[in-house]
């Protein structure tokens, strides 16, 4: 067993980070994330041989992180989604050039400069690819700082597994609250730096040289159907998801993050009224769980998605269900938190008592 | 007359190691360049080639190419490289040297590049102190993009997004970049070169390896300006576009050393 600890989200992801093995980490300050920055730099002198920086702009610390990670180094940098944003045409080239790295969103509303609290109003821009390009980041979701905790190892294991971008898109509650936690222990990684990096060119072997730049159209197809064929098979190998209550379920309920946390106190409270409601959390947000949807679709009365923006993720979901089942959709925006009442009364609303509202319709 | 024909020596018997005067650097790789001829870029790749390969340092070394015309440097330089997105060179140099800090890192870097999109990042690493090159190519016009104004283009200078000239009251200044930088605590060498002329080539070649010997004992950045040319875009042939540079450039960009750190 770990070491045990009450934390804050982003302090646990700052302490999971270092244990990782992390070589760098390159931030900008921005609210609700900026305690990640102020704890590495408090601790990770005397805890860890990381590089800490802090850079002159989030434009800059995701470009230090194509540096560093093209040296083979064990890189990330968090932020929150104005400066998410600024670092979309970073990514965009980490994904072209294969690197792997790791980016935590804390999301806060928006849009433009918005709100500094929680909000899940990056979903599209996250899992959808978010800069130019075909390209996709492999997007983890956690609805706990354990979770923050956890998914900082794999975050970067799924990195180096497919030399991809992956993303952590939590928000400013999971960021900010304090839960118990336990903490791995630190990690002691391979130095030897892979054949790909850039580390001077090794004696007898040719030199290597890392890009994002094709400029025949021939090549660049080539390597965009290099990248569809990865993109497919962490498809078929990294969906991650969580169900409960599936097996008597009537409806469910589903959402990702803290929109999921609040859902499964609304299912408890339904539960309590007699209604057998389930639910569904996608840990992955890409790749996303099309499957389990599409499964449960015909034996349900209906899927409410829940989420902190104006529907998002239920586009997916109703990708995945093919209008097998009536979806709706109940949010709040600009870094409002539903609460559990409020989703069972809409929950009543769609599902038990029907409803008039046509905006509330799609089946 | 008749001499040169009675001299019957086989090419092959001429070609040899021992009568050689001159052979390209090992470290630039034997492929046709894209850059236009006359082109100030070839020399400057040229001459820090045989820097590196003088100074024993091409397996030591990590390169950055920049957005515009040297966005296919790696091509030729053969060395590890990275390639960067427009104006973030520097941000990718810091991101190499700080976890590898024992290697040589340099980025290569035209002025739009530089000093115009990327500025943020140019002045914080020069500001930061970080220890590696920069070789920026100052030729006052976008070349890739076929001969738009840069944030150096002289005042008056014609380009295709000035075509009556640069009017400093309309749209700004030419940027001094280097003089800012060498401003600032971070930056040990400065210097500001040419490859116009022979001679020209080489002291920048000079200063290019004095940058390099910099980096080695850690002092701050170092940042070597080439005033170059565009005879393509500045319309004009080799010959005359030399000649601008010269006669415009340089009165505008003079070159020489701007701050030089005491050496022991």
């Amino acid at each position: 067993m770990g070491e045990i600890k009450l934390m804050k989200g982003n302090e646990a992801l700052a302490e999971a980070m270092m244990r990782a093995g992390c070589d760098a980490y390159f931030g900008y300050p921005i609210t609700p994330q900026s305690e990640v920055l102020e704890y590495l730099s408090r601790e990770a002198p005397f805890k860890s041989k990381m590089v800490v920086l802090q850079a002159e702009s989030e434009l800059g610390a995701i470009n230090m992180i194509y540096g560093a990670s093209g040296c083979g180094k064990r890189v990330m940098t968090t932020s929150s989604s104005p400066g998410i944003s600024l670092m979309q045409e970073g990514l965009s080239y980490i994904a072209s050039a294969q690197l792997p790295c790791l980016v935590v969103n804390i999301n806060r509303g928006g849009p433009g400069l918005g709100t500094i609290q929680p909000s899940q109003a990056d979903y599209m821009q996250a899992v959808k690819g978010g800069g130019h390009g075909d390209y996709h980041l492999i997007v983890l979701a956690p609805y706990s700082v354990q979770e923050m905790v956890d998914f900082i190892k794999l975050g970067f294991e799924l990195g180096e597994k497919y030399r991809n971008p992956v993303m952590i898109l939590a928000d400013g509650a999971i960021g900010q609250m304090m839960e118990k936690v336990e903490l791995f222990d630190f990690i002691e990684k391979k130095e030897e730096a892979p054949e790909w990096a850039t580390t001077g060119r090794k004696p007898g072997k040719d030199r290597v040289y890392i890009t994002s730049l094709f400029i025949q159209p021939e090549t660049m197809e080539n390597v965009n159907k290099i990248l569809q064929a990865k993109y497919r098979e962490i498809e078929k190998n990294e969906v991650r998801f969580q169900v409960i209550n599936l097996d008597d379920a009537e409806y469910v309920l589903t959402g990702y993050g803290l929109g999921a946390r609040i859902c499964m106190k609304a299912m408890e409270l339904g539960r309590e009224k007699g209604y057998k409601i389930g639910l569904i959390r996608p840990i992955n947000l890409y790749p996303f769980p099309y499957k389990i949807y599409s499964e449960i679709a015909t034996k349900i009365k209906g899927i409410l998605d829940v989420e902190m923006n104006a529907g998002q993720m239920v586009e997916d979901v109703r990708l995945a269900v093919e209008g097998k089942t009536p979806v709706r959709f109940y949010g709040r925006m600009g870094g409002m938190i539903p609460t559990p009442e409020e989703i069972l009364e809409n929950f009543e609303k769609f599902f038990i008592y029907g409803d008039k509202d046509e905006r509330n319709r799609n089946d | 007359m008749s001499e040169i024909e009675t001299i019957s020596v086989s090419k092959e018997a001429i070609i040899k190691p021992e009568n050689l005067v001159y052979s390209p650097p090992k470290t630039l790789l034997d492929i046709p360049m894209h850059y236009c001829p006359g082109c100030g870029h070839s020399t400057t790749h040229k001459i820090f080639m045989e820097v590196v390969e003088e100074m024993g340092i091409k397996n030591e070394i990590i390169g950055v190419t920049p957005v515009g015309c040297s966005v296919f440097a790696y091509y030729y330089l053969n060395v590890d490289m990275q390639q960067a997105a427009h104006g973030r060179a520097c941000a990718v140099a810091t991101g190499i040297k700080r976890v590898l800090p024992d290697k040589y890192v340099f980025t290569y870097q035209g002025d739009g590049d530089f000093a115009a999109i990327g500025t943020s990042e140019s002045i914080h690493a020069a500001n930061r102190g970080e220890n590696f090159l920069v070789i920026f190519i100052n030729n006052g016009i976008y070349g890739m993009t076929s001969g738009q104004m840069a944030p150096t283009t002289l005042p008056g200078m014609i380009s295709t997004t000035s075509p009556y000239g640069r009017d400093v009251k309309t749209q700004g200044h030419p940027f001094k970049i280097t003089e800012v930088i060498a401003t600032l605590p971070g930056s040990a060498y400065v210097t500001r070169q040419s490859v116009h002329t022979t001679a020209n080539v080489r002291k920048a070649k000079k200063a290019l390896r004095k940058a390099l010997e910099i980096q080695k004992m850690n002092i701050g950045f170092q940042l070597v300006e080439i005033v170059s040319n565009c005879p393509s875009n500045w319309r004009m042939t080799p010959l005359e576009s030399n000649k601008f540079v010269e006669e415009q450039m340089i009165p505008f960009y003079p070159l020489g050393d701007i701050k030089v750190p005491e050496v022991k």
